[in-house]
């Protein structure tokens, strides 16, 4: 589905990268290079290389947000292509050649994920209330049970033993009340003290007014909570004096206060300015709104799905939402209703008064330059603290990035990323860490190990067989000798403009970089989707890697949105380059030094499909020599299908 | 008196209705303010009300395309191919777009009124470059194009 993305028609423009091999080059972004004699303290140059990797978040990321769009679009133009955009305008392309894309069942059919949640048909949107109760993983899910677009929603539900393998049940909420008549939309779950679940959802009522409503398990001995009670006094919550009737949604999990009451936040906006309203409450049916706001920062819009969560400053281990104290930062997170990117930022909390503040206020929530899960396609992301392996795992919906008219023909919209585990970055202090869930492992079948030395310039097919369901981990180590030559190289001169974004894609060519793997890639290269590092010679001849994904030739469709994704991602002193990349058909997602970056990406091949879907290494730096050390595992499909007896 | 007041009365609504002012922040104002004043509900209408408005004109405009579609099977049988993508894109734009619009913008979640609406542009253009440059539909799918980015622009400003 057509998001706010620039939406780049595919024009003839020749793959470079299939042309690599005979040393093309379009387009440079360093000069002429002057012969180097190295010094024989090489030795020290080594050094000073490993020493400077070590990088902050500061200013760091000003090439990313919302920026992103407008290079994008800027390009459009210059090609004389159609585009959409932010600024509103969308024009048809001058381009006659461009040919419209009929769909055909056989390749709408292939776009299904094997091993990503998603409902046997129809839209499903934000995550809602997940959970670990009796034994199972629970998942309920906004879900549309009559189209393949937005509208009539509901609460879908399925259970799991792994995170991995679900079982689809019965719808769990559905609009049966006056205040909820126009919607059953996105809550969270909160443990009480004695174990038992409470949920906190949004209705909007008959009348449109967006409320919050308390629900529970009817059953609390069912382990797969099949039914649920809606409280006969809602809403617990209407919208308070000076918020908007419809600007009131997405409530959080509960947390404890130190008096021993239950707290929790819900996003919203006063004019521009985004906000987090925060609520006492014993017994979650009357509450006390607080004077103060959890945290607003102007100019960011409406906050959707705020969350808000405790991570330890010193262990790896998820914590319970309640949990407070000096080893403890504290995260808050909100979707951007203007530009549909989730966003959070690290900072402290005072639970005197409910209030928490950014640890660095230049990259506060919302900010364009600050931080996000992802860099790609996720949104109205949620975390849930599994109590079961004292993790904190995420979710993220991952929308479509195709036209509704192929979702209404394939009869489905959306899946949900592979759930993560969110840990803050313990080195760094200033980053979250994610990486998919251990779970995930139980997928790999058979694997092939690679060691491959990969020339500038060069593209290497690597033969996996069967190559749409893949986990692919990667280690990439830059040539020492061509490091010295561009660190101290006067001619070569730091890049301070680049952002993956801006940078023109994988066909642009530095002297280190990019580098990595086309994905979904058809044998000619014709369509493929390259996941890469981009490194380059930044401040005081400090390097500065960059991991992305270009999608512009992900696909030849022209109704699709096919941008280049990416960001900034912070290597450490002694680090290696490495990357995982799962595919899994119409769904790529990456993760650069063990998740500190991550990218979440749609992708739809015509002709890149079934036994026609192709991997392939490729190296398109100008001077340097890579060396790859990677491994790749055929996935199975997670085969998620209705619950039966003999799931039990 | 009664001349001053008029005369003030006559300057607040020429400063500036809710019309115009909604329409300056389009990329088309004419276009913009020719239809919602078409419309008896506009000069009365919220920003919510107005972007309803605008997606009506999307589901009559779709509408009358699908018809002129239907007719050109018997007059044009060689661009059928063209024709039957046409119809299926033209089709999602009453039975998806219009209707995912209608209901986000009514209960506030005005992203999928845009989604919507930016899509029934997208497809009135695929539509439209299934002629290869020959198309019968062209001064229809331009129109819809604009009107797709107008209404945009207007859900824009409830988000």
């Amino acid at each position: 589905m057509a998001s706010t993305e620039a939406l780049l028609p595919v024009t003839s423009r020749q793959d470079p990268l299939s042309e690599s091999r005979s040393d093309q080059i379009p387009e440079t972004r360093r000069k002429r290079p002057i012969k180097v004699h190295l010094a024989v303290c090489s030795g020290l140059l080594l050094i000073a290389l490993y020493v400077t990797l070590i990088v902050t978040h500061d200013g760091s990321t000003a090439q990313n947000g919302a920026k992103d769009e407008t290079y994008t679009e800027s390009r459009a133009r210059l090609a004389g292509v159609s585009e959409k955009s932010n600024d509103g305008v969308w024009r048809l392309s001058d381009d006659g050649k461009t040919e419209a894309f009929p769909w055909n069942n056989t390749m709408l059919s292939w776009q299904r994920t094997a091993f990503h949640f998603q409902p046997e048909k129809n839209w499903m949107n934000d995550p809602n209330g997940p959970l670990f109760y009796k034994g199972w993983y629970h998942f309920f899910y906004q879900y549309n049970p009559n189209a393949a677009v937005w509208g009539d929603i509901v609460w879908g539900h399925a259970v799991s033993k792994d995170l991995i393998h679900w079982l689809y049940l019965p719808l769990a909420l559905v609009p049966d009340q006056w205040y909820d008549a126009n919607g059953v939309w996105t809550g969270s779950a909160t443990f009480l003290d004695d174990g038992s679940i409470v949920m906190l959802y949004t209705g909007s009522t008959d009348k449109f007014v967006q409320v919050q409503n308390l629900a529970y398990p009817e059953d609390p001995s069912d382990p797969l909570l099949l039914k649920w009670t809606k409280f006969s006094g809602n809403p617990v919550l209407v919208p308070p004096p000076g918020i908007g009737a419809k600007d009131f949604r997405d409530p959080t999990t509960a947390w404890k206060t130190s008096s021993g009451k239950w707290r929790i936040t819900i996003g919203s906006k006063i004019n521009r300015t985004g906000i987090s309203l925060v609520y006492d409450t014993t017994d979650f049916k009357t509450y006390e709104k607080h004077e103060t706001l959890l945290h607003q920062v102007p100019n960011t819009g409406m906050w959707e799905c705020v969350d808000f969560y405790p991570v330890s400053k010193t262990k790896v281990n998820g914590l319970d939402t309640s949990v407070k104290g000096p080893d403890v930062k504290h995260i808050v997170k909100a979707s951007m209703d203007d530009t549909r990117i989730d966003h959070y930022a690290i900072g402290t909390y005072d639970d005197s008064n409910g209030t928490w503040v950014p640890d660095n206020p230049s990259i506060d929530v919302g900010i364009s330059t600050g931080l996000r899960y992802d860099y790609g396609k996720f949104y109205a992301s949620k975390t849930f603290y599994d109590q079961n392996k004292k993790r904190r795992i995420l979710w993220g919906w991952i929308g479509e990035s195709d036209s509704e008219a192929a979702d209404v023909q394939k009869g489905w919209s959306s899946v949900q990323g592979i759930p993560r585990t969110v840990v803050l970055d313990t080195k760094t202090g200033k980053n979250l860490v994610q990486w998919p869930v251990e779970e995930i492992k139980s997928l790999r079948l058979s694997n092939k190990k690679f060691h491959m030395k990969v020339g500038p310039g060069t593209v290497v097919p690597v033969d996996v067989g069967s190559a749409a369901q893949l986990d692919i981990e990667a280690e990439f180590t830059i040539k020492k000798d061509d490091l010295e030559i561009i660190l101290g190289e006067d001619s070569v001169e730091a890049d301070e403009e680049f952002s993956c974004q801006n940078g023109g894609g994988s066909t642009v060519r530095g002297a280190l970089g990019p580098f990595g793997f086309s994905v979904l890639a058809d044998q000619s290269l014709s369509e493929h989707t390259p996941v890469y590092f981009y490194v380059t010679k930044g401040k005081d001849s400090k390097l500065k890697t960059f991991f992305c994904t270009d999608t512009s030739r992900s696909t030849m469709a022209n109704d699709v949105v096919k941008p280049v994704y990416g960001s900034f991602v912070p290597v450490l002193k002694g680090e290696k380059l490495t990357m995982r990349i799962l595919v899994d058909h119409s769904i790529v997602e990456g993760f650069a030094q063990g998740g500190k970056t991550c990218i979440t990406s749609r992708v739809y091949p015509t002709k890149a499909i079934y036994g026609a879907t192709k991997l392939f290494l490729f190296n398109n730096a100008i001077d340097a020599t890579v060396t790859a050390s990677f491994k790749v595992w055929q996935m199975n499909g997670a085969f998620i299908h209705p619950y039966s007896a003999d799931d039990l | 008196m009664k001349m001053i007041v008029m005369v003030m009365m006559m300057m607040m609504m020429s400063e500036g209705s809710m019309i115009d002012q909604t329409c300056k922040q389009t990329p088309d104002f004419n276009l913009c303010v020719s239809l919602l004043n078409s419309d008896p509900r506009g000069s009365s209408a919220d920003i919510s009300g107005l972007a309803l408005i605008l997606i009506d004109k999307i589901k009559v405009l779709a509408t009358k395309t699908l018809n002129e579609i239907n007719g050109l099977y018997k007059k044009r049988p060689e661009l059928k191919q063209a024709l039957d993508q046409c119809s299926r894109r033209y089709k999602t734009i009453l039975n998806a777009d219009v209707p995912e619009a209608i209901e986000a913008i009514s209960k506030g979640v005005p992203k999928f009124g845009e989604d919507g609406v930016i899509d029934a542009g997208v497809e009135a253009s695929v539509c439209e470059e299934g002629f290869q440059g020959k198309s019968p539909l062209t001064s229809l799918t331009k129109s819809m194009q604009n009107i797709s980015s107008v209404t945009r622009a207007v859900v824009r400003m409830l988000l």
